[in-house]
């Protein structure tokens, strides 16, 4: 039993954490996230070079990581500095891509010379795949596409955006050239598309691939509970020092205890979170694994909600405001639910993984 | 990272699993599950069974009986004896008399009080809060006056556990009204046959009387009974609420009490389906069960530091905390699942005859009683004060 990081992990958490203090400001950062192109370049090559991209792939892939434990600690500090480039996308398309056997593309993205982005959920499936709609035919040597994808992360300036389809085999993932894209600005910064494809000539990377893309999500969804983790961190730091501050009534509001006890359930919650985002972390790979990442996109779906909510609160009238770094914190957190499943997806995964006779408790 | 325990601590578990499949009384596991309230025999019956095997002070280094054990060795045998349904230890003597004067008593002390505590020769009992002094233990009165030889007690004590079968109380007394009231707080030793000591049942919410009123009236107590320095108790009573907390959080008690709810939601049926197919029922479970794993976790994490000298008050209050909300959360999910058929405060039938498995019979009560946890040992505000205050310090 050894909850410490490794030397390695150590370092890279350090310097992901410098990086973005340094170079990550704040005013900038609300300047870039909320227009096009919602992210900087300069940024997506540092973090690229300081290794974030190569930890998402194995030495085998080209990569330098690739372990469950490497995305923890990117994307605890991801969150943190509340970093909105678009990793998720990236993450999920590289895992994608390397278990495919795309070699050359994956090197690109490990370069930081490309990015990619998954197009998997639509409109009516935020969840699970088995209700996927839209299709993937065979014609003639290639395929087409049909069907529309919802909350694709990222999308805009992805150079390889991945597309899952149903196909006659299972579910397939797909490359097609130059899709058109619908995008928007994510409430919380950033960028997301819709894509509707009609019979759009596409090339096929696998026809059936079902479990590797159910492996990419429950990694993906591991990476937004530890970005969680880090917002939380963050933010529970913030309304501390705030309540230390403010003055009101002739004493500093960290001397009312009705505030007091509401910041204590606060830090046992995020200590909560950041236990079950372990749990999901050392279960990945394993028999355990939906079972342990739904239980912590659901616990940390709720309490980030909670912890949002109550920092917001605390911070009175400040925490309402545009200028305050602490008010995108947690719009963050409340939005973090809203990705690759939320608390009600994950309980409902839970029912379901429960009426199998191997599930245990 | 690495949430495995080791080879040793694994064998530990297995030596302490397979001890516990050919030891544990069937009777006394049965009772234990179904809620039912252990007779003295019982409890002293399962306490020497442990002594035997050398197993009964977790919490005691080797040279006066005890196991000498580990943070994680003790977390493992707490977790095993709740999940095979082992009664429970009385701590009052085993974690907190004996480690009190381990580091605050006399030789004499030790070698009269703890052989007692081990073969069940003396029960203890603890007389900390009084009726006026509950989260505010300071403000005890009970008064401890020098008269030669002897000290003179008058006062009360309440919330006294399993007072009924002891013979010894340990006290928190005041022997001084000067400066602050922490000040003047001594440490004494009672044998309750003392002339002057009338001890009361209190009935609770669920109808049992596991606690007691304790009266005091010119109880000659000798000199020597005193334990550390005169006016010094404040530090031996927070000495003990700081020692040994790593078991606080029960977890084997919440893990087994999770298990016992999957069982009996599949057992029963209302409105033509079975409580684990009811998805409201279904979804409070996972959530509840999700949060037991955090939990779990978070216990593991605790210990860790412990076994790394880090862990300190900041991180056992956290502990109770969350610990009580999820035994306490799923004790609720367990009556409200038994709908009305948990409205009988006891029943006059048979056990074949129960529309219930006999083992969730006492659901209700059990429930009530374990309002307490979230009370007792520092109420959970209380530990939100300790915390808050470690947070905004300076």
């Amino acid at each position: 039993m050894d909850f410490n990081l490794s030397d390695h992990h150590q370092i890279l958490a350090d310097s992901l954490r410098r990086f973005l203090a340094d170079n990550y400001k704040f005013e900038t950062r609300n300047k870039q996230v909320y227009a096009e192109p919602w992210h900087s370049q300069e940024i997506w090559s540092e973090l690229a070079d300081l290794g974030v991209m190569g930890a998402f792939v194995t030495e085998e892939q080209g990569g330098f990581g690739g372990s469950a434990e490497d995305v923890l600690v990117i994307f605890e500090e991801i969150g943190r500095g509340l970093c909105a480039e678009p990793l998720l996308g990236n993450l999920l398309g590289i895992r994608l891509l390397a278990a495919l056997g795309r070699r050359e593309m994956v090197d690109d993205i490990v370069a930081g010379a490309a990015r990619t982005a998954l197009a998997v959920y639509e409109p009516q499936v935020a969840c699970d795949l088995s209700y996927l709609e839209a299709t993937a035919r065979k014609s003639g040597d290639g395929w087409r596409l049909t069907g529309r994808k919802s909350a694709v992360y990222g999308a805009v300036g992805a150079d390889h955006l991945l597309i899952a389809a149903r196909t006659d085999d299972g579910i397939g993932l797909f490359l097609p050239e130059n899709p058109e894209l619908i995008s928007a600005t994510m409430v919380d910064g950033g960028n997301i598309a819709d894509l509707i494809m009609d019979d759009l000539p596409t090339e096929c990377v696998s026809a059936d691939c079902r479990n590797v893309l159910e492996n990419a999500l429950d990694l993906g969804r591991i990476a937004l509970c530890a970005e969680a983790v880090g917002v939380m961190t963050r933010l529970t730091d913030l309304t501390v020092d705030y309540l230390k501050q403010r003055q009101q009534f002739g004493k500093p509001l960290a001397a009312f205890q009705a505030l007091q006890h509401r910041v204590v359930d606060m830090l046992v919650e995020l200590d909560q979170c950041r236990s079950i985002t372990i749990a999901a972390v050392a279960a990945f790979g394993g028999g355990d694994q939906s079972r342990r990442v739904s239980q912590a996109k659901n616990l940390i779906g709720r309490m980030g909600r909670k912890i949002a909510e109550e920092a917001i609160q605390m911070h009175g009238g400040i925490g309402m405001t545009w200028e305050y770094p602490g008010a995108h914190y947690a719009k963050r957190l409340v939005m973090i639910d809203h990705q690759l499943g939320d608390h009600v997806d994950h309980v409902q995964r839970l029912i379901l993984m429960s009426d199998k006779p191997n599930a245990s408790a | 990272m690495d949430l495995e325990f080791t080879p040793e601590e694994r064998a530990f578990r297995d030596e302490v699993c397979a001890f516990l499949k050919k030891n544990l009384p069937e009777e006394l596991a049965e009772k234990v599950s179904a809620g039912k309230e252990l007779t003295k025999e019982d409890l002293l019956r399962w306490q020497s069974i442990l002594h035997d095997r050398g197993w009964l002070a977790a919490t005691w280094p080797r040279e006066y009986g005890g196991t000498g054990w580990n943070a994680v060795e003790r977390h493992i045998f707490a977790e095993e004896c709740a999940l095979h349904s082992a009664p429970r230890l009385l701590p009052f003597g085993l974690n907190m008399l004996g480690p009190v004067l381990f580091k605050f008593g006399t030789e004499e002390q030790k070698r009269d009080i703890l052989p007692g505590i081990l073969d069940g020769s003396d029960w203890w009992c603890q007389g900390y809060s009084e009726p006026g002094a509950g989260s505010d233990l300071a403000g005890l009165k009970t008064r401890a006056v020098r008269d030669g030889d002897h000290y003179v007690v008058n006062g009360q004590k309440t919330w006294t556990t399993l007072g009924q079968h002891a013979n010894k109380i340990f006290c928190l007394v005041r022997t001084s009204t000067e400066g602050k009231p922490q000040e003047g707080i001594s440490f004494l030793l009672m044998d309750l046959n003392t002339p002057g000591i009338e001890m009361r049942p209190i009935r609770l919410i669920e109808g049992g009387s596991e606690v007691n009123e304790v009266f005091f009236t010119d109880v000659r107590v000798p000199v020597s009974n005193l334990v550390g320095e005169e006016n010094q108790g404040w530090t031996i009573a927070k000495y003990l609420l700081t020692h040994e907390r790593t078991n606080i959080a029960g977890t084997g008690f919440s893990i087994k009490d999770m298990e016992r709810y999957h069982r009996l939601s599949r057992q029963i049926t209302r409105d033509g389906k079975r409580i684990a197919d009811n998805p409201v029922y279904a979804a409070r479970a996972a959530e509840i069960e999700a949060e037991l794993e955090a939990m779990r976790i978070t216990n593991l994490r605790m210990l860790a530091n412990a076994r790394e000298g880090a862990a300190g008050g900041r991180e056992s209050s956290m502990l109770k905390l969350k610990g009580t909300q999820v035994r306490q959360a799923i004790q609720d999910l367990y009556r409200s699942a038994l709908g009305h058929n948990a409205a009988p405060m006891a029943s006059e039938l048979s056990e074949n005859e129960l529309a219930v498995p006999v083992e969730a019979a006492r659901a209700a009560p059990v429930y009530f009683n374990h309002r307490k946890l979230s009370i007792y040992g520092g109420s959970n505000e209380i530990q939100r004060n300790i915390v808050a205050k470690e947070l905004f310090r300076g």
